[in-house]
This record gives C-alpha cells, structure tokens and sequence, in this order.
C-alpha cells in the first residue's frame, strides 16, 4: 500500500472567510493552506504580488521566504527546503521559468516534491510583462532535458488558485514530482470573490514518510505506486540524493544501463500508470454536442462567450475544460472525439501547445481545430466563434 | 440600475487610483453585498501616467466571460479615456466624468451623463487630493446606485491603508452628497 496520509490544513495557514482577492494573492493562501512553509523567487511581473503576499504573510504563519540572488538560485533553494521537510515553492514568470529548467529536470531526477508557479506572460524573452500568454504550456511539460514527466494544473479564476494549489502541492507530494502551477496574467490579476474553507474541511497530504529503519531504509525503492517514499535530513538516514542515475540506494549508477532503463521509466511510469488519479477536468454541455471546445485557464471562459454566441444560432457546443493540463485525460478526450463533428482549441499561443496533443491524442477520429493567439491579449470571442461555425462545414 | 449583468469601466491614468476604484466598487458589491464581481485591469509597465483601465462585473449570478465589451457604465477620468472608451458605451449607458480633465462630445439620446470635479472637491473639500479615486466612488455610489451607499462605505474603510480611514471616508461623503445634489 502506497504511504499516502491525507490530513486536513494547519490552521495558522488559513484565512477562513471570503475574500475579495486577485489570483496571485490567492495563490498564495492557498499555499499557505496547503502547507506551504517555505518560498524562495526572484519578483517578475506579473507573479510579484504571490512572494509579496508570502513574504507578509509568513512570519505570522511561521515559515521563511527568501527573495534569492536569481530564478536559478530561487529553484534550487527550494529543493533544499523540502529536503529538510518543509513544503516549498517558487513562483516566477516566463523570463524566470527558463532559467529553472535545469532544476525542474534535478526535481524530477531527484523525486522531489515541490511546486513551481509560473503566472504566463507574452514571449519569448522578456516580451510582455504586463500581459497574458498559455506559451509556456509545453515549457513546463519538457522544458529541461532528458525524459521525465511532470504534472501541470491551470485555474480559472481566483478561487481556483487557491483551490487548485493546494490540489498541485498534494499531488506533488502523491508522486514526489515538481508540480506546474501554470497560470496566466489574467487569472493572476483577476479579482473576484474567494471563499476561503475553515482549516478541517481543506484536504492535505502529508509527506510520505518512510516507516522503515535506518538500515532498511532505500530511498529510491519504489512503493506498489512507482513511487518512493521518502525521509528527511537530520531522521538519522544516511541517503545520498543526486542527479546522476543513481540506484534504489541512491548512488551514482551512470554508466549502468539497467539502472538507468528502469529509473526513467519509473520516472515516466509514475505519472502515466497513475494518471487516472491524477486528471481533472470539467465539462459543460458535452453530452449530445456536434463541437466541444477543449481549453484551459483564461481561454476557457474567454470560449464561453464564442459558446453562446454559436448556441444562439442553434449550434450545439459543448465544453470540455482541462484543470489538470499534464497528462490529459486522454481515454475522455478520445470518447468525445468519437462522438463530434470537431473539436476545437483555443489557446494563447500560436503554435498550438495544447492542441497539437490534443490532435495526436484524437488520432484523426474528428478534426481538431487549433484557434492560435499570440499573446498580450485574449482571443476576440468572435474568433472562437467563427472556429466553431467554420468546424461545423 | 435592474439588470443581471451590469457592465462597469472605470479610466484614466496611471496615479489616479482607477484599479483601487474597481476594487473598491467589485468588493462592496461581491463581499458587502452578496453579489459576484469580477475586476480585471490593464495597464502598461509604467508606474505613473500611462493609460490605464479597471473593469469590474457586477451580477447576481456567477460570472462566466470576464471582459467588458459594452458597459453600462462608463467612468472617465482622462480625456485619452475618453476618446477611447466612450465609443463603446451602451446606447443607454451612462457616462461619469471627472469634468475638468475631460472635453466632452455630443452623447447619444438615451445616454445619461453625470459631471464632477473630483480632483478638485478632493483637493479643496477633503484636503488631500488623492483621494480623488473615493471622492468618485462616493459620486458613482449615489448617481447609480449599483451599490448601496453602506456597502460601498465598508468597502472602502476595508480597503484603504490603516490611518488613513478618515479622511478617505470624508471623501466618500464628499462625492456622495455632490452625487446626490444632481439626482436627488
């Protein structure tokens, strides 16, 4: 049996109430609420207001932020934080979030824990610091090298960010995997009512905490789950944690194929044989659809307007909207296809991030419509629109 | 204003506590009032003195598309605001100007149009001249009457800095009473 413990929030990180907050400031109480006790950034707009928060928020919640040198060090202090058995995360930008590839990659390799916040703006580079993008989608997926899978969630609306925080740091500490909290200027800086539940009816997950001995103890022996459990600096374990393929004992094996041939796959294994577990989505009017628009975070309720402007011409659209983006719920996604004329895919990226998944994911069983946008705006709602009329042809 | 979604754009410049004005409007309404509102901002990297919009939606029920296209109520506090945003206002909307910052054109039959020197009574009446963002929260609070003039006060002591309460409540009760001079 796979060591999960769930438990309910330490109250000190809760502010029961309702709030009126923007999606950053939400994000941050949620990770308070998920028991996130240590952030390390680098401020970039527009994810500021998230460390703000958390760094006046802390010290009455107990806890430490440090703003680092750089994204780099930012990523890295992090890993160690949870090392030492605290819940961590940083929280950065598109600039910000290439620099982290490297440590996203050492998270992975090293089964650690954690979440990295990335409130989207328009790139590359430094490009649109005020304004939104979805371009970082396959960023996150595999934006540092090597082969690995990692978990991306995308809210909404505020209180998705903090709702849906709390459900990236548990799933992070499920399957020990650096979790993408992918979120986009809009939803960043959106404001709206946030209710926030009392401590007892918020779910956390605990750390997986061995129950072996010093001794029997193997780090990187897998549970009946892929996944390891784990221990903490200072239990009395003597673990060795590398980025190099190492062995169930956690030293280096970087020359043994073997070694490396089932770490990898486990590393992959563990999000793709559990990934029923792990999808989340929500569906609108699917059932009986021709066209089922399929999208994520702030183009998901931009869609709704193109959605009822093609219904009040009598089109039947349906929409499905990805939360948890990494891994698609691919067996749904593959039903719907059978069923529809098209699906259609709006998305602020140009190159169709989500999409082109989507399409390799569908297989040819219905057309898949990708409505690209560049950023530093949303879609006109008419362009969802004519999408959706131009699917029906 | 009886409808189930009320559109709401408040602009001008970077400085003049235009965002602060949205959320001041979206929390009386959401948390004060019981209703949903959902306030999104534009603005450029400037700190000061670039254009800058808030949009706030005001409804019964949960707000699916975000954006303003059509408000039904306009707040212009700049003549660029102006010139860029009046266009879109409802044929029946209602335009809100802060009257010395801003030369007007003709308006359409159905539009209603309520003027105020907000900077100026800021200035002169509460002696601080930035709190010419309140002094119009109390004008918009008292001319439309999308929020009771209770809430949008708790709204604003819960938002302003602590300290500064007072006089931003004077300035609440600066625009409220010129609004209500206009409309009775």
């Amino acid at each position: 049996m796979a060591n999960i413990k769930w438990t309910t929030a330490d109250p000190k990180g809760v502010l029961t109430g309702a709030h009126y907050l923007d999606g950053n400031h939400a994000a941050c109480e949620g990770a308070l609420a998920a028991g996130c006790r240590f952030a390390a950034g680098y401020p970039i707009t527009p994810s500021t207001e998230v460390v703000e928060r958390f760094a006046s928020r802390i010290p009455e919640v107990g806890g430490v932020f440090i703003q680092m040198e750089d994204e780099i060090a930012s990523s890295i202090a992090l890993q160690g934080a949870v090392w030492a058995g605290l819940k961590a995360m940083t929280v950065t930008s598109g600039p910000g979030f290439s620099l982290m590839m490297e440590h996203i990659g050492l998270a992975a390799m090293t089964e650690t824990p954690c979440v990295f916040v990335n409130v989207q703006r328009g790139g590359p580079s430094t490009g649109t610091p005020t304004l939104p993008a979805q371009a970082d989608m396959m960023q996150a997926r595999w934006g540092s090298h090597g082969d690995y899978e990692i978990i991306a969630v995308s809210p909404s609306s505020p209180q998705e960010c903090f709702d849906f925080i709390i459900d990236a740091f548990n799933l992070a500490e499920i399957y020990r995997v650096p979790v993408m909290f992918m979120m986009d200027e809009c939803v960043g800086h959106m404001t709206e009512k946030v209710i926030i539940p009392e401590p007892e009816k918020i779910k956390v997950v605990e750390r997986r905490w061995t129950d072996k001995k010093p001794g029997e103890y193997l780090p990187f022996e897998p549970d009946d789950d892929l996944v390891p459990n784990m221990v903490k600096a200072g239990d009395g374990y003597r673990i060795h944690v590398t980025g190099l393929t190492h062995d169930e004992r956690g030293y280096p094996a970087a020359t043994d194929v073997t070694v490396h041939n089932k770490l990898v796959r486990r590393l992959c294994d563990k999000i793709y044989k559990n990934a029923h577990k792990i999808w989340k989505w929500e569906e609108m009017d699917t059932d009986g659809a021709e066209i089922v628009v399929m999208s994520y975070g702030i183009s998901a309720r931009v869609a709704l307007r193109g959605i009822e402007m093609a219904r009040e011409r009598g089109v039947k659209v349906g929409l499905l909207r990805l939360i948890v983006v990494w891994p698609l719920p691919e067996p749904r996604i593959r039903e719907i296809a059978d069923k529809v004329k098209a699906i259609v895919v709006p998305e602020l990226n140009v190159r169709a991030q989500v999409a082109r998944e989507i399409e390799r994911v569908v297989a040819g069983r219905c057309p898949v419509i990708p409505v690209g946008h560049a950023g530093a705006g949303v879609h006109d709602p008419n362009d969802i629109y004519n999408a959706i009329m131009e699917a029906l042809k | 204003m009886d409808r189930d979604r009320i559109e709401v754009r408040l602009a001008g410049f970077g400085g003049q506590g235009i965002i602060m004005m949205g959320y001041v409007l979206g929390k009386a309404y959401s948390i004060f009032e019981g209703g949903e509102a959902t306030l999104t901002q534009s603005f450029g990297p400037e700190a000061r003195g670039g254009a800058c919009s808030a949009q706030v939606i005001l409804s019964k029920n949960r707000i699916l598309y975000p954006y303003v296209t059509k408000p039904d109520i306009l707040v212009v506090m700049s003549q660029e605001a102006y010139t860029r945003y009046y266009p879109s206002l409802k044929d029946d909307g209602i335009l809100i100007v802060e009257e010395e910052l801003v030369r007007l054109g003709d308006l359409k039959p159905n539009q209603k149009l309520f003027k105020i020197p907000a900077t100026r009574l800021a200035e002169e009446k509460v002696g601080r001249r930035l709190t010419l963002n309140i002094v119009m929260c109390g004008f918009l609070a008292a001319v439309t009457g999308v929020v009771s003039k209770e809430a949008m006060e708790k709204s604003v002591l819960d938002t302003v800095p602590a300290g500064t309460e007072e006089v931003n409540l004077k300035a609440f009760q600066v625009g409220y009473e010129y609004g209500k001079s206009i409309v009775g």
